[in-house]
């Protein structure tokens, strides 16, 4: 039993410092996106939070360059690029992600520009690599109130917004008729997402913030019909994830004899694959296979018109 | 300022108002000053060719358009969706299948969707959606994700989420043109017998008036961007209907039916409303 | 500025922002701006783990290009395309740092992968970006008709026979390919800048396919262009001036549209749910 206990936690695992901020951070990381993760995936704005990412990290460098707090930096260009985004985006799902695409594009030109000013100016190297991806290891338990705040705020933005979102959501017409402002709410909406993806790409770099968002909020509401338990089971998931993956890099020092030791982003990222992966399984079994695929493209008159 | 009529003593209250209302979209006159007024409990349907302006004079009414010239008026306030809001069945929600909303709940977003902050757990609201689902014949599907419902189960719970505000007005685009007949008309005599009791006023858009000739109070016929409005018997006349097209058309008794078509000389052959299978040719 | 290895530069560019402007016609028309973006950045990772095993960089790049595209498309089948896209891309660039995590010295690499050494192009790559730009547009006009008709009306496409889904992994791997070939020199993160802005530009200009191709083209060609003069004139990288001019021909075709819009309407602007009325 014992060497069953220490084959899954390896030695020190509990007592490191590195280890529990690590999940304390991811955990509040977790949660966070899962929440925003959940609206995200209803409204159909995977690739606005995945945009912000890069747009955050663009705000990162410029926030190095000119020696500015890098929460600024992320948080700040990525209201600014979700605001853009917002006001030039068109109520139709294709327009709407060609102004993400826009606005994403030239958020990475401002990135090279102001990588390579800091490459030539400043002596910082590797500082790509930093940007771009990031590491729940090297994060110090410093950035901890930032991240519980941040996070916090995002948080109720989403709750207040939550019931007129999901009604314009489901018809922005209904939803107008009936006195909800459509285009603040959605505009209030981008503003959470870009403060929480702001903050999850600092805090634990760009490949999970990504991940963290989609993945457990994907796979949570494939499992339920109904919104709120998607909310829960999408947290659920989210840190779950987070601390396995957690675990399993902690672990992976130890594994054969050369080290292996791979990075966590890989891990968690790998376990919600997984974990979308069989929901889709459990989903098929449960009602049979889809008689036809979801249509690749939607119909050009017929686009899921969204708010 | 709402007008009193009587009708077997009892007063109504004028709900609606449409005042002039015109409308041109790049260069072409969709509406031209169309007129009308609408009663609490009446129930009105705004009959015209497809592409006479029907969704557009709705979206007026609603507010989600401002209108060239005209106003809209309801319960005596120039019409602001904030300060009365209105029931609205629009025509085509291609509700995506994997939303995650059981029908029981856009039931309840049509209660509280347009409050902000978080929702909590309230029985009285649980209660009046469970009867607004079993007014709409809807409890066996109330479960089901609305993406995954027929066309006349997803209207169903439309009608519910629109209904269950208590709205003073409510309006419906062509809700019937995707239902078989039978759906089709268990929904008008469901809406008509909620809009007696409630005192609703109910304008709904249709291009086929005869299912809703049973029930209709009056009919606003639009045509060629202008409407007429009245008891269906005094509006879908030959006379006034020419003038509406703005060419000659024959309205036709047939067997109990209405059926409107385009006389000699008529600029085209195409069906015009109120025609079921028999088709002017 | 036209000099020596300069000449590179521009005939490169050239055949980049004509891959870039024909393929990236369809990837707008198809709403895939996503995949557009994520492909050639999955791509990156395997340009990575190529790196690390000691093979050639651009064989990773190609390989996890098609890796990602048939990703997409599979995950694609039984969900909505922005989650499949977003998993797949994860997915990718986990491996990615995973790769990188073995190895240390790669930071210089990176950056030209990211964002593009166009001023550095060989001699000796023009022909192979050449070939491969052929192929890119060969492919792209064997299954130029159903690729449209599948694209505009998908349900019109399907009565005819066309499966659709097919035509639309066909066109994921020809995206694939197009950064094969393009990543190189532009870089991971700005060929899909290429792919945006101009083709919207240009269907904002003209909605008649073969015109808006065409113009999506040129309109690629003046932004590559310029990005390269201002960047050698103000030694600021290429990708900054390709993402900055994309953005700028995407907002003038806007604004030319919302200009030709009003100059029609008889009443005053249609105002919708959206104004905030």
């Amino acid at each position: 039993m014992h060497q069953l206990y220490t084959a899954v936690f390896e030695p020190g695992f509990f007592g490191s410092a590195q280890v529990r901020t690590a999940a304390t951070i991811g955990g509040i990381v977790a949660i966070v996106s899962a929440i925003t993760g959940v609206f995200t995936v209803i409204r159909g704005q995977s690739f606005a939070g995945h945009a912000l990412g890069d747009v955050s990290a663009a705000g990162g460098s410029g926030a190095l360059l000119i020696g500015l707090s890098p929460v600024a930096g992320f948080v700040g260009l990525g209201i600014i690029g979700a605001g853009v985004m917002d006001l030039i985006g068109v109520r139709r799902l294709r327009g709407r992600d060609l102004a993400t695409g826009v606005v994403l594009g030239a958020a990475i030109g401002l990135s090279a520009l102001f990588l390579y000013l800091t490459s030539t100016t400043g002596a910082t190297t590797g500082a790509t690599q930093q940007v771009l991806f990031g590491s729940i290891f090297t994060t110090t338990s410093g950035t901890i109130p930032a991240v519980t705040i941040l996070g916090a705020i995002a948080l109720a933005a989403l709750a207040v917004l939550g019931r007129p979102l999901l009604l314009a959501t489901v018809n922005p017409d209904i939803a107008a008729a009936r006195g909800v402002r459509v285009r603040l709410v959605a505009a209030g909406y981008m503003v959470a997402l870009a403060v929480s993806v702001g903050l999850s790409s600092l805090a634990i770099g760009a490949i999970l913030s990504t991940a963290l968002l989609i993945g457990p909020a994907a796979t949570a509401l494939r499992l339920t019909k109904s919104v709120a338990r998607a909310l829960g089971l999408a947290c659920v998931l989210g840190v779950l994830a987070t601390w396995l993956g957690v675990l399993l890099a902690y672990d992976s020092y130890y594994w054969g004899s050369s080290h292996l030791g791979l990075p966590v982003s890989f891990f968690i990222v790998a376990v919600i694959f997984a974990a979308y992966l069989v929901s889709g399984l459990a989903v098929s079994r449960r009602a049979g296979i889809r008689a036809e695929p979801v249509p690749a493209v939607p119909a050009a008159g017929q686009d899921n018109v969204a708010a | 300022m709402t007008e009193q009529a009587r009708d077997g003593g009892m007063p109504t209250a004028e709900i609606l108002r449409v005042d002039g209302v015109s409308m041109s979209l790049s260069g072409r006159q969709i509406l031209d000053e169309v007129s009308f007024a609408i009663r609490a409990g009446e129930f009105t349907g705004l009959i015209g060719p497809n592409g006479a302006g029907k969704t557009t004079l709705l979206r007026v009414i609603l507010g989600l358009q401002r209108p060239s010239r005209g106003q809209v008026t309801v319960l005596g306030q120039p019409r602001s969706p904030r300060r009365q809001p209105v029931g609205y069945v629009p025509q085509k929600v291609l509700l995506d299948p994997d939303m995650p909303m059981r029908a029981r709940d856009l039931v309840a977003l049509g209660i509280d969707g347009s409050r902000y902050g978080l929702r909590l757990p309230s029985r009285q609201r649980d209660q009046a959606v469970r009867e607004m689902l079993h007014a709409v014949d809807a409890e066996r599907f109330a479960g089901a994700r609305v993406g995954n419902l027929s066309g006349g189960e997803q209207q169903r719970v439309l009608i519910a989420q629109a209904l269950i505000s208590r709205p003073r007005l409510l309006l419906l685009d062509e809700p019937l043109a995707n239902l078989d007949l039978r759906s089709g008309q268990e929904i008008i005599s469901l809406l008509a017998r909620i809009a007696r009791e409630q005192q609703i006023a109910v304008l709904l858009s249709a291009h086929e008036m005869n299912p809703l000739l049973p029930v209709m109070d009056r009919v606003v016929y639009l045509a060629g961007g202008r409407a007429a409005s009245g008891p269906a018997g005094e509006v879908v006349t030959t006379e006034v209907l020419s003038q509406l097209y703005g060419h000659h058309v024959e309205v036709l008794h047939v067997h109990g039916r209405v059926l409107v078509v385009a006389g000699p000389g008529g600029a085209d052959d195409t069906a015009l409303p109120a025609t079921d299978a028999l088709r002017a040719r | 500025m036209f000099s020596g290895f300069m000449m590179n530069a521009w005939t490169t560019a050239t055949i980049v922002a004509v891959v870039a402007g024909a393929v990236g016609y369809f990837v707008v028309l198809r709403g895939s701006a996503f995949p557009a973006h994520a492909i050639p950045k999955g791509a990156f990772a395997g340009a990575a783990g190529a790196s690390l095993l000691g093979i050639s960089t651009l064989l990773g790049l190609a390989v996890f290009a098609v890796l990602g595209a048939l990703g997409i498309g599979a995950l694609g089948r039984r969900s909505r395309q922005d989650v499949a896209t977003a998993l797949a891309l994860v997915m990718m660039l986990a491996l990615g740092a995973a790769f990188l995590s073995r190895t240390t010295e790669y930071e210089p690499e990176i950056y030209s992968l990211l964002f593009g050494e166009i001023l550095g192009v060989s001699t000796s790559e023009i022909l192979p970006t050449a070939g491969l730009g052929i192929a890119c547009i060969a492919a792209v006009a064997a299954i130029y008709r159903p690729l449209l008709l599948s694209s505009i009306a998908p349900e019109i496409a399907e009565a005819k026979g066309i499966r659709t889904h097919r035509i639309g992994m066909y066109f994921l791997l020809v995206v694939a390919l197009a950064t094969a070939m393009t990543v190189p020199v532009v870089g991971a993160l700005l060929i899909f800048s290429l792919m945006i802005g101009p083709p919207a530009a240009a269907r904002s200009l003209t909605s008649r396919p073969l015109l808006a191709m065409i113009l999506s083209v040129l309109i690629a060609l003046a932004t590559v262009w310029a990005a390269i003069a201002l960047s050698y004139q103000y030694n600021w990288p290429v990708g900054f001036f390709v993402g900055a001019l994309s953005a700028v021909s995407y907002g003038i075709g806007r604004g030319w549209a919302a200009w030709r819009r009003n100059r029609t309407v008889a009443g005053p602007e249609v105002t919708t749910a959206l104004d905030g009325a």
